[in-house]
């Protein structure tokens, strides 16, 4: 839907502070998300991104900052927005007594325009629980209608947080599928995870944020790239290795350990390989396991914290 | 889901969809209809209590006492002398010590034994009033039987008028705290639920308005009234031919303001509440001083007259009162302005104090 906004901006914000207490929430973020891409806020538990969402979609007034969504602004354009926004909340429960068809007939009663019941089941494959109530369904089925809610305006702007935590890996299959088709209609959706799976796989652009901030910004090849390794190295030995030894070789990058393995960055794995095994063999190391993969967006996370993004 | 972009256009247009109103109204009723504890707390419990509390009070004459009568040659007589009075129940006992045993533990309120020479004795209990009765009426049944005539003989006229029993006084006291509970327990823990699953939450980032969700607790409560209402008082007028002197149409008013008026009381109770339990405390904080006070199972004059103005006040006495006048002295809503004022000022005043300050997250 063409948006009123001259700037090409979904959303835009800057200085964004909100405190609970001593805890800074958010503390100082900036974001613009263009019109017609998929923007994932990435990050750990507690790391800000749920008030961050709430905030831009007027449910929590910030402490302070600049706000502007699809060109309007909160407290002055609140129901002309709440029409052209879509919402999906982490841990909200719909009515459970209420069947598939009954909630979303509600909901679509909310907005003056919007997509049908029937349109709904169709987009998010719900139609064969039309009949089901909600108490009935299965995790991935109550995500779908709860995105199925959120469309039922037909939104310019969908807000999605935290969508497929909890869900099977085929429920998280289906629902990206779904997402991805609503935005190849030219529509914007802002999505939390921390899943950076989830992040590579939907968003245009991501920004990581920790502590209430954005450390990082870009496409998700981009943040990659800026790593200086773009290969990891897994390996463990018998006997274990020291770091001192891992130092000394050329070719390696930085080096952490989990589950006691090694994960070490390597800029090419033709000069990094080689030499790794002949430091091993010289130190009596024999190796249990090696293998290699790309850097992710966690790899990003950790180099930029020093932290796992799962248990930060 | 439509695979081409172009097919995601048509929008349902703006006709087709219902009354945002209307369809929280819809949702509400389906989620109450669908809960089979709520249902039994507003239609079966009211009946229930009714029923009970109609046996312990029912209009009928009162049981014949059992009275025992110890074994002796005139036994017999004073059987039947008993027996025919109506007003007692003999029972023969073979010794003095087994009727006064029974007579211990209440099997019989009194025991007559006649030994040759010592004439007539009474074992009684004289701090039991039934048991002085008894003893009353067997006297006077020997004595008849015996012989006795009253000097002024006595006409009886017993009178059992309809609108003047208990259950009378009692049905209007239960339609009205029927009234209050389903609109308190029945708004508050859907809306405490509702707010603890953040589905409030989820609906006011709809361009729902906040009103027409509180005004749908409301309406919906409108169709249980006419359900739980109705229930009560055909129960009442066929089981215990209670009386309804007044019009329908001031009966439907009363009921339909006390209504609206708990059910706005209901909003204000659990406006801020974030637990059932907090919701919970908060509602018998409400109602028990009202299920008290406001006579619903006897009258509120009971009460020293310096409070009375106090409980007066209350919403639940003005309920009370409005529909006893009603039903029981055939009054019109016109002489009941006081009743009236003190319903619609509380419901207006709490639903407007809880709209403002009513917590949606």
């Amino acid at each position: 839907m063409p948006s009123s906004t001259s700037s090409g901006l979904a959303v835009s914000c800057r200085g964004l502070k909100k405190h609970y207490g001593d805890v800074r929430a958010v503390d100082g973020l900036d974001l613009e998300i263009r019109l017609g891409e998929c923007f994932g806020l990435l990050g750990p538990n507690g790391a800000g991104k749920t008030t961050t969402i709430e905030i831009l979609e007027g449910l929590t007034p910030p402490d302070s900052g600049d706000i502007e969504v699809l060109g309007r602004r909160w407290g002055r354009h609140d129901r002309e927005l709440r029409e052209r926004l879509g919402v999906s909340l982490q841990e909200s429960r719909l009515a459970e007594k209420l069947t598939v068809y009954e909630t979303l007939e509600l909901f679509r009663s909310f907005y003056v325009r919007g997509r049908s019941p029937e349109q709904l089941m169709a987009d998010l494959s719900l139609e064969e629980k039309r009949d089901a109530r909600v108490g009935k369904l299965s995790g991935g089925q109550r995500q779908r209608l709860a995105v199925a809610c959120a469309l039922a305006g037909d939104p310019e702007l969908l807000f999605l947080d935290e969508p497929t935590t909890g869900l099977d890996p085929q429920s998280r299959l289906q629902l990206w599928d779904r997402i991805a088709v609503y935005k190849a209609a030219g529509r914007t959706v802002l999505l939390t995870t921390h899943y950076m799976e989830e992040a590579e796989r939907l968003c245009d652009r991501v920004a990581i944020v920790d502590h209430g901030r954005i450390i990082a910004l870009g496409t998700p090849a981009e943040l990659v790239a800026g790593l200086h390794a773009p290969h990891i190295v897994e390996f463990s030995t018998e006997p274990d290795v020291s770091d001192e030894i891992l130092a000394a070789v050329p070719g390696l990058g930085e080096r952490r350990r989990r589950d006691g393995r090694w994960l070490v960055g390597a800029a090419s794995l033709a000069q990094a390989l080689p030499a790794l095994i002949g430091a091993l063999e010289r130190a009596g190391a024999r190796p249990v396991s090696l293998s290699t993969h790309r850097s992710t967006l966690e790899d990003v996370f950790i180099a930029l914290t020093g932290r796992e993004l799962r248990d930060a | 889901m439509p695979e081409k972009p172009a097919e995601r256009r048509p929008s349902q247009p703006p006709s087709q969809r219902r009354h945002p109103l209307a369809a929280l109204t819809k949702a509400r009723l389906l989620e109450f209809l669908r809960e089979p504890e709520a249902l039994f707390w507003v239609f079966a419990f009211p009946i229930i209590m009714a029923v009970v509390l109609g046996f312990a009070f029912r209009d009928r004459p009162p049981d014949p006492a059992p009275v025992g009568v110890v074994e002796g040659a005139s036994a017999p007589e004073l059987s039947a002398a008993l027996a025919h009075s109506g007003t007692v129940r003999p029972r023969a006992y073979a010794s003095l010590a087994q009727g006064r045993e029974d007579l211990r533990t209440g099997k019989i309120t009194l025991l007559v034994e006649e030994a040759p020479g010592r004439g007539l004795t009474y074992h009684f209990d004289p701090t039991r009033p039934d048991a002085r009765l008894a003893r009353l009426e067997v006297d006077a049944a020997i004595q008849a039987a015996r012989g006795r005539r009253d000097p002024s003989p006595a006409v009886e006229d017993r009178i059992h008028e309809k609108g003047s029993r208990y259950i009378d006084f009692l049905l209007p006291g239960i339609l009205g705290l029927n009234l209050m509970g389903t609109g308190i327990w029945g708004i508050g823990f859907s809306i405490v639920n509702a707010r603890l699953k953040k589905t409030l939450k989820l609906m006011v980032a709809t361009p729902m308005r906040k009103s027409d969700y509180l005004l749908a607790q409301m309406l919906s409560r409108f169709v249980f009234l006419i359900v739980e209402v109705g229930l009560i008082l055909v129960f009442g007028v066929v089981a215990f031919q209670v009386p309804i002197r007044g019009t329908l149409a001031a009966l439907s008013a009363v009921t339909v303001l006390g209504a609206l008026c708990f059910a706005g009381i209901g909003l204000l109770v659990v406006s801020r509440a974030r637990t059932l339990e907090a919701a919970s405390g908060l509602m018998n904080l409400v109602m028990v001083p009202m299920w008290l006070l406001s006579g619903v199972f006897f009258s509120s004059e009971r009460f020293p007259s310096a409070v009375r103005p106090l409980i007066r006040s209350l919403p639940l006495t003005a309920v009370n009162d409005a529909l006893r006048a009603i039903m029981l002295e055939g009054r019109g809503l016109a002489t009941l302005g006081v009743e009236l004022a003190v319903i619609v000022l509380w419901g207006l005043v709490s639903f407007g104090v809880a709209l403002k300050i009513f917590r949606w997250q």
